[in-house]
């Protein structure tokens, strides 16, 4: 029983990682029918920079809001210098060049940060809490984890329901001819969406590294089990995306916690290709179809 | 801008009229080697219906794309308030005062029936990026502003009872209603309507008809359609294409009685009838 409490919290608090991830990567599919393959290296170049504030002497949530901020600027550059180009040719084009996005992002961060593993501080302790006689696998962080998620979460939520940029961006997303004719500056969604996007994502390598090694490859498995989250929400919604990371954080953890870690990589493989089987557009998806 | 002197139906446009809200002036679109509109001339009076009719194939869609820049012309000028507009973008058009319909409605389909009208409204928003990013005070009065704006034009087409439904869950002449409210929202001078009564009943376009008329008071529309009735009895002035070129031009009356315009258009359609 104990042992179950523990794999489900520790999967609670990695999906919720997942789902971050997976988020991001909806916010860009939905804008711009790209899967940004570089998202996790983007990630791991933010949390780079947070780390060489931190090792400089500043504090954690110094380096932490910089990793955020240098994600908007990132996510925002990226689209409007590397991805404009590319965008609404063939979708391949774009495909490839977010996978020579990640390689260079990678092979940058090994030149600029050393490609050797350096441990990454937490903000919060890492030692359990007591319930009882037992110590669970949940412990300070992972409240901070999960906390941070929510809070990310709620916010773009209300930014997309409640406000007029939000509708904008939506707009964008369904049909950029149309919202162009209706006078929405639709480059401007485009750029800040893939701003946002990065925003997430940043957080996600930033709760990944909490208290871990970071290297230039850290965010590689990541990458993948936020496509797999991503892919069982739907890719089309951003709640799909959230439930989606949270079910493969558990899946993963049931798998890694009875059967064996070795086998995690290849059940996320699994799953993926369940769903792409038997639900190919996800557990969530709402919209059947869509002409842009 | 001389249009083509094709019959006596170019006298009466001789008139002398105030200067036209909107013109295109010898436009002309070739799709490799086919010519798809040839030297087309249109000016729009302030405050009128023109309707644009010709037989499927005329251009009649291929000339509202180049009205609203999907289309670039080979050759000619479009005016707005008697100034030329070159190379016009559908970006610039709602801050224009030039709103479209679209023949496949083209509505938001994740989107409340509110907030697609509210997209509409949008050219209206003042404040700019930063302040709507950090939702600052004045980003909530302008939003109040274009909900409320949106409310009106739902109002005014009769969807106000679907503004929290998804237009994929209404009938197709609602969906219609609201595609228009979308582009009233915008509050344009000029409301470009590609093919305005397709898919309605004969109840629905009737209403349709009395409301671009009510519209007039406000604005000028120019209408794509071939539903004889609806363009005859709403129009103010009738621009015929066939084939690419203008065959004739003038009031509902003179069109009708235009041979070139029975050769093209009303003949095979009488013959059918």
């Amino acid at each position: 029983m104990q042992q179950f409490v523990n794999i489900t919290l520790n999967g609670l608090s990695q999906g919720a990682i997942y789902a971050a991830f997976a988020l991001a990567l909806v916010l860009i599919w939905r804008a711009t029918r790209i899967i940004n393959f570089a998202q996790g290296a983007m990630a791991m170049f933010t949390t780079y920079l947070a780390l060489t504030l931190i090792e400089s002497g500043q504090s954690y949530w110094v380096g932490f809001a910089a990793a955020l901020v240098a994600g908007l600027v990132l996510g925002a550059l990226v689209e409007r210098i590397v991805m404009r180009p590319v965008e609404g040719g063939p979708e391949l084009n774009a495909v490839i060049v977010t996978l020579g996005l990640f390689v260079a992002f990678q092979a940058l961060a090994a030149i600029l940060f050393g490609a050797t593993f350096q441990s990454f501080p937490a903000p919060f302790g890492l030692r359990g809490f007591t319930v009882g006689e037992f110590t669970i696998a949940f412990t300070p962080f992972s409240v901070f984890v999960i906390g941070s998620v929510l809070v990310v979460m709620l916010a773009l939520t209300a930014l997309f329901r409640f406000t007029d940029l939000g509708l904008r961006m939506r707009a964008s997303a369904f049909s950029q001819e149309v919202s162009r004719l209706l006078g929405v500056r639709v480059g401007r969604m485009l750029t800040l969406g893939w701003a946002f996007a990065a925003v997430v994502g940043s957080l996600a390598g930033l709760l990944i590294a909490g208290g871990n090694l970071v290297h230039p490859a850290y965010m590689d498995a990541v990458i993948v089990y936020g496509f797999v989250a991503a892919v069982l929400g739907g890719l089309e919604s951003p709640g799909g995306a959230v439930a989606g990371g949270l079910i493969t954080g558990l899946a993963l953890s049931y798998v890694s916690g009875y059967l064996g870690s070795e086998l995690v990589t290849l059940a996320a493989l699994g799953i993926l290709v369940a769903v792409l089987l038997v639900r190919p557009r996800g557990l969530f998806s709402r919209v059947a179809e869509r002409r842009v | 801008m001389t249009l083509p002197e094709t019959s006596e139906t170019r006298l009466p446009s001789a008139r002398s009229d105030p200067a036209p809200l909107f013109a295109a002036d010898g436009v002309t679109v070739r799709f490799g080697g086919l010519v798809a509109l040839d030297d087309v001339s249109l000016a729009a009076q302030p405050h009128e219906v023109h309707g644009v009719i010709g037989p499927n194939g005329a251009g009649k869609t291929t000339f509202f794309n180049v009205c609203c820049g999907f289309v670039r012309p080979d050759t000619g000028t479009l005016w707005w308030r008697g100034e030329p507009v070159p190379a016009l973008r559908p970006a610039q058009l709602a801050g224009m005062g030039i709103a479209r319909t679209l023949q496949g409605l083209g509505l938001f389909a994740g989107l409340t029936v509110a907030e697609n009208v509210m997209v509409g409204a949008d050219r209206f928003r003042r404040t700019g990026f930063a302040s709507a990013l950090f939702a600052l005070p004045r980003a909530g009065a302008d939003e109040r502003r274009l909900r409320e704006r949106a409310a009106a034009a739902m109002r005014e087409v009769g969807v106000e009872d679907y503004a929290a439904r998804h237009p994929g869950s209404l009938p197709y002449p609602v969906r219609k209603r609201v595609a228009l409210a979308r582009a009233l929202a915008a509050d344009p001078e000029l409301l470009l309507l590609d093919e305005p009564a397709s898919g309605l009943g004969a109840d629905d376009m009737a209403e349709l008809g009395e409301l671009v008329r009510a519209l007039t008071e406000r604005m000028t529309v120019i209408l794509v359609d071939h539903h004889m009735d609806l363009v005859m009895s709403v129009c103010d002035r009738i621009t015929v294409l066939d084939f690419g070129r203008v065959v004739a031009e003038g009031s509902p009356a003179q069109v009708r009685d235009d041979p070139a315009v029975i050769d093209a258009y009303l003949g095979e359609e009488a013959r059918h009838g």
